[in-house]
């Protein structure tokens, strides 16, 4: 097949591209000329040490920062060129799980999961509210949390709320910002078969930050390393950690001697 | 920025930043301004807040008002006795608090209680990615949390005001009623004989005035808050220090408009 073909099939069939994406904060470059390309139904894990600009990169992707330089389109449409109202509808398709959770601390889990369908949809039912929480929060496995206010969960049941809130507008790409920091490794390797789960029934495409390479291993079809700003090789987990890189090879080590 | 990479200031680093932070106010009252007029408008959250702001505000108000008005009327009698002018006491303490005190107390007790409240909140919302998570949910954080907060302190300020003003009066009465045994109606007539609609007028207008100030600092203090909890307790801090110094400066204003315009 020709070049030019397959970047065509490529580019048609891809929910996210970014070419030459720049940015940084202040004298620091982040982000030093990204290129890369998220296809329909892929989940691709970005690797990289805290710092590396992961959260940046998919920060800007939903539109929260902007490219110093670069093109970002996702779902066909320039992020950086949209007015208010395209961007919201824009964002509607894309799913944004923090690493903090983010939930709203003022609200409850049902209220958490309500307030963006009540606020996108304003025609919708109370009871057509409550059948769409409740179906949501049983795929994730925390139906008996409904009444229960962020500050009475634990970790990992703050992500798998957070994951569920970001379920409930059904979106057709799943950004997960750091999804297993800062938990235990088994409540990780819960987050990490639900993400698979929900990936599935939502039949969306996914991008997994990460600095956790069971996490990368595990959810990510295509894995690629985020060093000083630029991509190192990306590909399948084997491709990625055979390459003879320091840098990859560090990252490895520590992951594993962990 | 020159050669070697380094940003140099137009003036000096902390005037640059004085001029920085007052266009970024400027363009944040500019946006709660063509936020505020454009669907939706978030009814219900406003009337939330009207009533959270209410609550909070009630109880210090009216132990405040009552006060106010039992000192000021005992502070200013022994000063009207000296002219055998006592009776003109109901007609000063109407004029003192319908024309500055009831609006002023009312801003100062509300930039502490509430403008601190919602810098906090913002604040809080703010670096636990909370008000980013309203974004990408495609939820406008500004028109759901500035703009109800904000509309909400313009409403609810005047209502306490007005409040703070009748209890301020009652408290002057309690005082009037045990020296001299004046009946409520005869107080009254004589409170408000010497009020006119400007006064009325000037003490609404005002306490919008502050209302809007309290709300927009506290907002804009919480929502620009960074350096995790530390940062959430400056926003707090400085809504209540910029909200003061900004109703001083408003009520100075508005005086002297009022005097103007009632002397010309």
């Amino acid at each position: 097949m020709e070049n030019t073909e397959l970047h065509t099939i490529i580019k048609d069939e891809s929910v996210i591209s970014i070419n030459g994406l720049y940015k940084s904060f202040g004298d620091v470059q982040v982000l030093d000329g990204i290129d890369f390309t998220l296809l329909k139904g892929e989940n691709f894990a970005i690797l990289g040490k805290s710092g590396s600009g992961k959260s940046v990169l998919i920060k800007i992707i939903v539109g929260l920062l902007k490219p110093d330089k670069g093109e970002v389109i996702v779902l066909g449409q320039q992020v950086d060129k949209l007015n208010r109202t395209e961007l919201d509808a824009l964002r509607i398709r894309v799913g944004f799980s923090f690493q903090s959770s983010a939930l709203y601390d003022s609200m409850n889990v049902y209220q958490n999961l309500a307030f963006p369908l009540i606020m996108n949809y304003r025609d919708l039912s109370k009871k057509e509210v409550s059948k769409a929480v409740e179906e949501v929060l049983e795929s994730v496995g925390l139906i008996d949390k409904l009444y229960q206010m962020p500050s009475d969960l634990s970790g990992g049941q703050r992500k798998r709320v957070g994951i569920a809130r970001m379920l409930i507008l059904k979106p057709e790409i799943m950004l997960f910002d750091e999804p297993t920091a800062g938990l235990d490794p088994i409540t990780s390797s819960e987050i990490i078969e639900l993400i698979n789960e929900v990936r599935k029934q939502n039949n969306a495409s996914s991008l997994i930050i990460t600095h956790d390479l069971t996490c990368a291993k595990n959810t990510g079809d295509r894995i690629a390393m985020l060093f000083e700003g630029k991509f190192l090789k990306p590909g399948t987990f084997e491709e990625v950690f055979d390459i003879d890189n320091e840098h990859i090879k560090g990252f490895y080590n520590y992951n594993f001697i962990r | 920025m020159n050669n070697s990479g380094i940003k140099k200031n137009l003036f000096s680093k902390g005037v640059d930043e004085f001029f920085i932070s007052v266009s970024k106010a400027y363009k944040f009252t500019a946006l709660f301004f063509k936020e505020a007029f454009i669907r939706p408008f978030h009814l219900r959250e406003i009337f939330n807040q009207c009533f959270e702001i209410g609550i909070k505000a009630l109880p210090l108000i009216t132990l405040t008002g009552f006060v106010v008005g039992i000192v000021f009327t005992k502070q200013s009698r022994p000063s009207l006795e000296e002219f055998g002018a006592t009776s003109w006491l109901p007609s000063l303490m109407g004029i003192a608090i319908v024309r500055a005190l009831g609006a002023l107390v009312t801003a100062l007790i509300c930039a502490g209680k509430v403008g601190s409240g919602i810098g906090a909140e913002l604040g809080s919302m703010n670096v636990t990615e909370q008000i980013d998570a309203m974004e990408v949910s495609a939820i406008n954080p500004f028109k759901y949390l500035v703009v109800t907060r904000v509309a909400a302190t313009t409403i609810t300020i005047p209502v306490l005001a007005l409040y703070c003003s009748f209890l301020g009066l009652y408290g002057s009465y309690v005082n009037v009623h045990a020296q001299e045994a004046m009946s409520l109606a005869t107080f009254c007539q004589n409170a408000f004989s010497s009020i006119t609609f400007l006064d009325i007028f000037s003490s609404l207008f005002k306490s919008i005035v502050y209302g809007f100030t309290i709300g927009i600092v506290g907002c804009y203090m919480g929502y620009n808050a960074t350096q995790g909890t530390r940062g959430v307790g400056k926003a707090a801090n400085q809504a209540v220090v910029l909200s003061i110094f900004l109703i001083f400066i408003e009520e100075i204003v508005i005086v002297q408009v009022t005097n103007w315009i009632r002397y010309f």
